[in-house]
């Protein structure tokens, strides 16, 4: 485990959140530090992909008590794509199709308003087309998905890849993976997990949303948190993962 | 649908103002008099009035097309001025010359009156609500012997030409706004291209309606001879009324053998406010003649304005082995209605068709494709493709595809393909959580979207269609 004296990137404070009126979030606490991972587990409903979305601003949710500071930025005032500036970063349950918009041309412009806001240089295309190909090696992705339409007519699998190797373009200080092992062959979660585990250094976080063990035997956790009605209701390290597997959910109480 | 997508829809109409300047008008409403003054006004031969006359009393016997996929109260046409021109102070000897208010005027529309400031190469005829003021470059185009001026000067110089062609491919008859065209037009552009001339710059109208209560019936004839290509390229902006102007031109173009004629448009009339109050009503037939052999004849429109369209380029595909293509991009949003497409007329044999057709609806808007695709008996060995996507921006707008399909003869092949796709808040917090803001999201998916159609646009075009769009849709998607 990481040494709790690593820089806290995420600090959650009693959040509180609502989707069309209806209380989903009841008092979240988190704090993530640099070089850690966060598994988030728990039942259906219990509010895990409600936090993912929060944290990465999604419009449908409103905010209703606490608050969350990302690097000393409070990150809840913060529209979505400020967020992403910031290096946070969403990896989808559900990636979304963009019809009409290529891969490569999707991820160029989102690398280089990227590049715009860390004052970094921009890459033409052909520079970034090398750079791409080099980047899809990380998940394993054929270039010819480059070509494509962001996430249209790709199965569920080559859409989990796509997420994590916009990751890896973006290259996020936080990391938020929903469910991303969710409708993934062995094969395909261990590419992605891998994908996952290279990109990881000390500097960034990630916080893994699952409702499966299995994903935990490829990116190692530095702590499970189990989430049960809008809260953290238990927090462990890898053994409470296993425990939860053998034991389900219901065991577990604040 | 969220508030960023809302505002990037939302923006206000740029060229809305309203140019003080004096105006000779006639009086509200039609009958003969009205048409004889208009021809009288205009000095013409007695056979155009005779055209005119016939065109009016057969209009008299129709009534309005109704089948279209749009709604609007009846428009009364004796409620309406179908003659406004800017008053001269004097007769013009040069551009110098030109009222100042007008040069401001289209300035402010960024289109270029005088040729040190003109584009280069795009020679322009410039026509504000009933009348040409001015035509750039025409010395330089007769050097070639191109003949590019405003309709009115073509009646005086070239009636020979003008008599030939006009209503040749466009029959007076041929429908209700058509007719009421032929009857009331006032000016309009006329090109011809001579045999074998690749014409040296595109030529470009320029139409600008003022007057609050004046329709605009302009009317375009493009003849290319043998072996000849033009492009084209027609723009236009109204100012915001609260009311509802009738534009009902008509366009007709001719291509000779082995001639070619491309035709673009970029149509941002004034669309109406958000509650859907005021804007044109667009009621525009645009045909083209392939009548030679290996003519082509290719439509490009990127149609954002209006309150309402109805509007269908078409070609009649006659000469053997000739081509024609439509390539359009439609936009509607608040309560704009399109009803749009073209009609491919297959008669010569071996003749080919594409139609590719891209419908953006957002806001309470309805946009809709027809299209017709006709083999006759004898066009042996046609082709034809189409291809109509629509897309959807939002939750409350509404896209339809018509496409009529008439086939007479087995050798025939004819394809269509259809899509339909939706941008929402998902989409938009897609690009937002890869650090993409929601104006360069809109812009990229409608590029994207856009693209196969926009490659046909001339450069400067082109760039002008992207902004276009991205200007009238900010605020619709977020």
């Amino acid at each position: 485990m990481i040494s709790s004296s690593s820089k806290v990137i995420l600090e959650v404070r009693n959040l509180s959140a609502s989707v069309a009126g209806v209380d989903i979030l009841k008092g979240i606490n988190l704090t993530v530090r640099a070089g850690e991972v966060h598994a988030i587990m728990g039942p259906n409903g219990s509010g895990k992909s409600t936090l993912s979305k929060v944290l990465a601003g999604h419009p449908s949710y409103t905010v209703t008590g606490g608050d969350v500071m990302f690097q000393g930025k409070n990150l809840l005032e913060l529209p979505p794509e400020e967020r992403a500036h910031a290096g946070v970063f969403l990896a989808f349950q559900y990636p979304i199709e963009i019809p009409g918009v290529s891969n490569s041309a999707f991820l160029r412009l989102a690398y280089n308003t990227l590049q715009a806001r860390r004052g970094g240089e921009d890459l033409d295309p052909l520079e970034f087309n090398d750079y791409i190909r080099e980047k899809s090696k990380i998940v394993e992705m054929d270039p010819s998905f480059l070509d494509r339409n962001v996430n249209e007519g790709f199965s569920g699998g080559e859409k989990k890849r796509n997420e994590i190797l916009q990751m890896a373009v973006l290259d996020p200080t936080l990391a938020i993976l929903d469910e991303t092992d969710s409708g993934l062959d062995i094969d395909a979660l261990r590419i992605v997990a891998n994908g996952v585990n290279k990109l990881m250094t000390t500097n960034n976080a990630v916080i893994m949303v699952t409702h499966y063990q299995r994903l935990l035997n490829y990116i190692a956790p530095d702590f499970v948190h189990v989430m049960r009605g809008g809260q953290i209701i238990k927090t462990g390290d890898k053994a409470l993962a296993l425990e939860l597997e053998t034991r389900g959910y219901d065991w577990v109480h604040a | 649908m969220s508030s960023a997508l809302e505002t990037l829809i939302n923006r206000p109409y740029e060229y809305g103002f309203v140019t003080d300047i004096e105006s000779d008008a006639l009086p509200k409403g039609l009958n003969e008099d009205v048409i004889r003054l208009i021809s009288s006004k205009k000095n013409e031969p007695d056979w155009l009035l005779e055209f005119r006359l016939n065109a009016y009393r057969h209009w008299l016997t129709l009534t309005p097309p109704e089948w279209a996929n749009v709604a609007h109260p009846k428009v009364d046409f004796q409620d309406m001025v179908y003659y406004s021109a800017p008053k001269p102070r004097k007769k013009l000897a040069s551009m110098d010359e030109v009222d100042p208010e007008l040069l401001r005027t289209f300035e402010k529309l960024g289109v270029p009156m005088s040729e040190r400031k003109a584009l280069a190469n795009v020679a322009v005829d410039v026509i504000f609500d009933s009348v040409s003021v001015t035509t750039t470059y025409k010395d330089k185009l007769a050097e070639v012997g191109v003949i590019f001026c405003s309709f009115s000067e073509a009646v005086k110089q070239h009636p020979e030409l003008v008599k030939k062609y006009l209503g040749s491919v466009v029959p007076t008859g041929d429908n209700f706004y058509a007719a009421l065209n032929s009857a009331v037009f006032t000016d309009g552009s006329f090109c011809y291209i001579p045999k074998g001339c690749r014409c040296p710059m595109d030529l470009s109208t320029y139409f600008r309606i003022n007057n609050g209560e004046s329709g605009q019936f302009e009317r375009t004839l493009i003849v290319a001879e043998e072996g000849s290509y033009v492009s084209y390229l027609e723009g236009c902006t109204a100012p915001r009324f609260d009311t509802n102007q009738l534009h009902a031109a008509v366009v007709e173009l001719v291509a000779l053998d082995h001639a070619e004629i491309k035709y673009s448009t970029v149509q941002n009339w004034y669309a109406g406010d958000e509650n859907g109050v005021g804007g044109i009503y667009n009621f525009v037939t645009k045909r083209g003649l392939c009548q030679g052999v290996n003519s082509k004849i290719s439509w490009t429109q990127v149609e954002t304005g209006s309150a309402i369209t109805w509007k269908y380029p078409s070609c009649v595909l006659i000469g053997d082995n000739s081509i024609g293509e439509f390539y359009s991009v439609a936009l509607t949003n608040h309560h704009q209605q399109a009803d749009t497409g073209t009609k491919m007329i297959h008669i010569g044999k071996n003749t080919r068709s594409r139609i590719v057709s891209k419908g953006i609806s957002a806001g309470q808007s309805n946009n809709s494709y027809r299209g017709l695709v006709k083999v006759s008996a004898k066009a042996d060995d046609a082709r034809n493709y189409s291809q109509c996507d629509s897309m959807l921006i939002g939750a409350t707008c509404g896209a339809n595809t018509f496409p009529y399909i008439e086939v007479h003869n087995s050798t025939a092949k004819v394809e269509h393909e259809a899509s339909t796709s939706r941008i929402g808040e998902d989409q938009m917090f897609y690009f937002a959580s890869r650090g993409i803001g929601a104006e360069e999201a809109v812009s990229m998916i409608i590029n994207g979207f856009c693209k196969e159609v926009f490659n046909h646009l001339p450069m400067e075009f082109a760039v002008e269609a992207t902004q276009l769009l991205g200007l009238k849709l900010e605020g619709s998607v977020g």
